[in-house]
């Protein structure tokens, strides 16, 4: 079945082709139609799921951990505050090892109050042990979601996976996108399957007071089922593309990389506009290509090495900022291929709270980065003072003056 | 019911890491014998996260779910929902009781509002709040439910403010039971934990639960402590059903008149957090302040139930 659908009902799609049994999610923009998509499916006998309208996202992820150790697939939506507000849950339901998928909207965090796109909410979520997916259009999200749950659910995994895509940019715009048969996506993800439940029969406590040795070793094993993680990923990206059909890469999708001596790196749709500059600055006779990271956690450590080891110059883009450093992508890649040699690596931080990131602000700032004229650190080639900033400050100016503030 | 009834079978088993004397290894006690073995459990943040004994063993004989502070009706919720899907598909053949187990910190502040949510949905569990009326597992600081004048590790000179009362919040948000236990009338709690387990929605359960080292009296005093509070009215027992309350045990005999209202004093002086309302010289004005409270609170109920039997008394036309 073929349909022109926005991103966010494609993910509420993903979900019940998933055959997910309970949702609960509280609204949010850019979020909210996800769970409204998949509340008409209930109504409408589309969907055997309990939704529970929770009161807020931290009751959404807690619920979502007593349904999946209950063992039950459970599936949630949320967006930058709210994924913050979870934020406690998240950590707890990758160390109580429950598989389950969300999707996030990316979004920018307030204040000011911005419901556009950026990636500061997820790389916020980094460290939690949930396994994070990116995608560039919106079959992506459909395929993804279903293959989160089996990666998800894989007994050499068992860690949440977090689904993630663009404010607005996808998940409110209206892309073609192909529903696969129900029994095809049932062929490739077998029915609920987990480490453990709370069973009757046999009565196990889970989560109590742990001593640090024992810490230690669970930390340890998150720690290997991510590095399992990668395998797994990759073989879900290979099966959904021979049972169910639909590929979108593994843990990243390399575009004109095989003859490149340049290439750029991106996550989300900030890739898709790569792909223009890409093509744009072959025509300007850079033998440029492009590494969407795909997987960002775990992160592509060799498939990394491989594809920048023969390159000259690569110029990360990175729609987040880790205050007081840089663009966390770029040094993520750089700390990927260190030791390695490698190219020369520079990083732009651009895109926050969906600030236009147009294919030719990336090409004429990947020429700088390839001629070696941009400098260290992350760049901020958009920033500038514009009509906004200098009105404000000449008031703020004249108020800091009246109240003596030097 | 009485207490030789009770099931033999433990589901709270020996060799717990509980302090001498506590009142929420007790209460789970009762709780599980009542509920018995079609049960799941959610244990919140509380002192029941350590005393059931650190990880590899567990003195919970339940499947169990420790889980974060914030999260008791969420957890419920999620978890009820899941077991009805369960039911749905076969895997169940009768819908377990899902018990969530908090404590007054984990009910009466930050997980007020998964509460109320979880009540507003009615999502169909148990939530027992056993309340000692502080934050006993972090060493006794003031929660919203230490009442006025206890001494807390941030209320050196007493609490200033009331506390506030969960059971009647929850019985305003219109759930099927709420009830309140106490330690003293194990069979009162018994009952209502039968009852509640076969009644579906959101049922809301709250213990009190005197804590020896956190309110400061003797360990072997748990008992007296919690009887103490229920005769001089400083905790009240009823059940709360179909728009109607009921009051039963020890509240239900003071309100009756077939025992006396104790001076609150009783209670006070038989614990170290109230001292400072005794020494180095008595706090008439705290400790009337407290007694009026009780006092009003009881004339009240107890001239309603004159009322009531004085209108059974009266012979009614079959036409009226």
């Amino acid at each position: 079945m073929r349909l022109v659908e926005t991103g966010n009902h494609v993910a509420a799609w993903g979900a019940r082709l998933s055959r997910v049994e309970v949702v609960s999610a509280y609204p949010i923009t850019p979020q909210t139609q996800v769970i409204e998509e998949i509340s008409r499916f209930i109504d409408e006998g589309e969907m055997e799921c309990e939704y529970i309208p929770v009161e807020s996202e931290h009751s959404a992820m807690a619920a979502m951990i007593g349904a999946a150790a209950m063992g039950v697939r459970a599936f949630s939506a949320t967006s930058a505050h709210g994924l913050a507000y979870m934020h406690e849950l998240l950590h707890w339901a990758a160390a109580v090892r429950l598989p389950m998928v969300m999707v996030n909207v990316n979004r920018a965090l307030g204040p000011g109050w911005n419901i556009w796109c950026d990636h500061q909410d997820t790389m916020a979520a980094r460290d939690t042990g949930w396994i994070q997916l990116y995608c560039a259009d919106h079959q992506e999200i459909l395929d993804t979601v279903i293959q989160a749950y089996r990666i998800s659910e894989d007994p050499r995994v068992i860690l949440p996976v977090m689904v993630c895509y663009d404010a607005f940019v996808m998940s409110h715009t209206y892309m073609q996108v192909d529903i696969p048969e129900q029994e095809a996506v049932d062929r490739f993800l077998p029915p609920f399957r987990s480490l453990w439940k709370l069973d009757l029969a046999y009565p196990f406590t889970h989560g109590s007071v742990i001593y640090p040795d024992d810490y230690e070793e669970v930390r340890f094993s998150m720690q290997q089922a991510m590095d399992n993680a990668r395998r797994v990923i990759a073989e879900a990206a290979r099966e959904y593309r021979d049972m169910v059909g639909g590929y979108h890469g593994e843990l990243v999708d390399a575009y004109r990389m095989e003859d490149a001596e340049y290439a750029l790196l991106a996550m989300g749709t900030v890739a898709s506009e790569c792909r223009v500059a890409v093509d744009e600055l072959r025509e300007s006779g850079y033998p440029c290509g492009l590494v969407r990271i795909r997987s960002y956690r775990p992160f592509p450590v060799a498939e990394l090495r491989e594809l920048l080891a023969p390159l000259r110059v690569a110029l990360v883009i990175d729609r987040a900022i880790s205050f007081g450093l840089e663009g966390p992508l770029f040094s993520e890649v750089k700390a990927a291929v260190y030791g390695n040699g490698g190219p020369s690596i520079h990083g732009m931080v651009t895109g926050l709270g969906g600030r236009d990131v147009p294919y030719d602000l990336i090409a004429e700032n990947a020429v700088a980065a390839f001629q070696g004229k941009l400098p260290p650190g992350s760049h901020w080639p958009a920033v500038r003072l514009n009509e906004h900033h200098r009105l404000v400050k000449r008031s703020l100016e004249e108020y800091w003056k009246k109240e003596g503030v030097r | 019911m009485r207490l030789r009834d009770f099931p033999a079978e433990e589901l709270f088993l020996q060799g717990s890491a509980a302090c001498q004397g506590c009142p929420g290894s007790a209460a789970l006690r009762v709780a599980f014998k009542a509920l018995g073995r079609n049960t799941v459990l959610c244990v919140i943040a509380s002192c029941t996260s350590v005393l059931q004994s650190p990880y590899p063993v567990s003195a919970l004989n339940l499947p169990t779910l420790n889980m974060a502070f914030a999260t008791g009706g969420a957890v419920g919720s999620g978890m009820t929902a899941a077991a009805e899907r369960l039911v749905a598909r076969g895997e169940f053949e009768e819908k377990p009781t899902i018990l969530v187990w908090a404590g007054d910190g984990g009910t009466y502040d930050i997980g007020i509002q998964a509460l109320s949510g979880a009540a507003e949905r009615n999502a169909d569990f148990i939530y027992v709040c056993y309340n000692n009326e502080a934050y006993s597992n972090t060493g006794t600081q003031r929660s919203g439910a230490t009442p006025y004048a206890a001494w807390t590790t941030n209320t050196t000179r007493g609490k200033e403010e009331w506390r506030k009362d969960v059971a009647q919040i929850m019985v305003a948000h219109g759930i099927p039971y709420v009830a309140t236990a106490s330690l003293a009338y194990p069979t009162d709690m018994f009952r209502k934990f039968a009852k509640a387990r076969e009644i579906r929605g959101t049922r809301y359960i709250e213990i009190q639960a005197p804590c020896p080292p956190g309110w400061k009296f003797p360990s072997s005093h748990t008992v007296k402590i919690a009887r103490l509070a229920v005769q001089t009215g400083m905790w009240m027992l009823y059940e709360h059903e179909n728009g109607r309350t009921t009051y039963t045990a020890g509240t239900q005999r003071i309100i009756q008149g077939q025992a006396k209202l104790l001076p609150v004093e009783e209670y006070l002086q038989a614990q170290g957090r109230f001292r400072h309302l005794f020494h180095p010289e008595r706090d008439e004005k705290r400790i009337a302040a407290i007694q009026k409270r009780i006092s009003d609170v009881f004339e009240t109920l107890q001239f309603t139930h004159k009322m009531k039997e004085h209108l059974m008394d009266i012979e009614i036309s079959p036409r009226l």
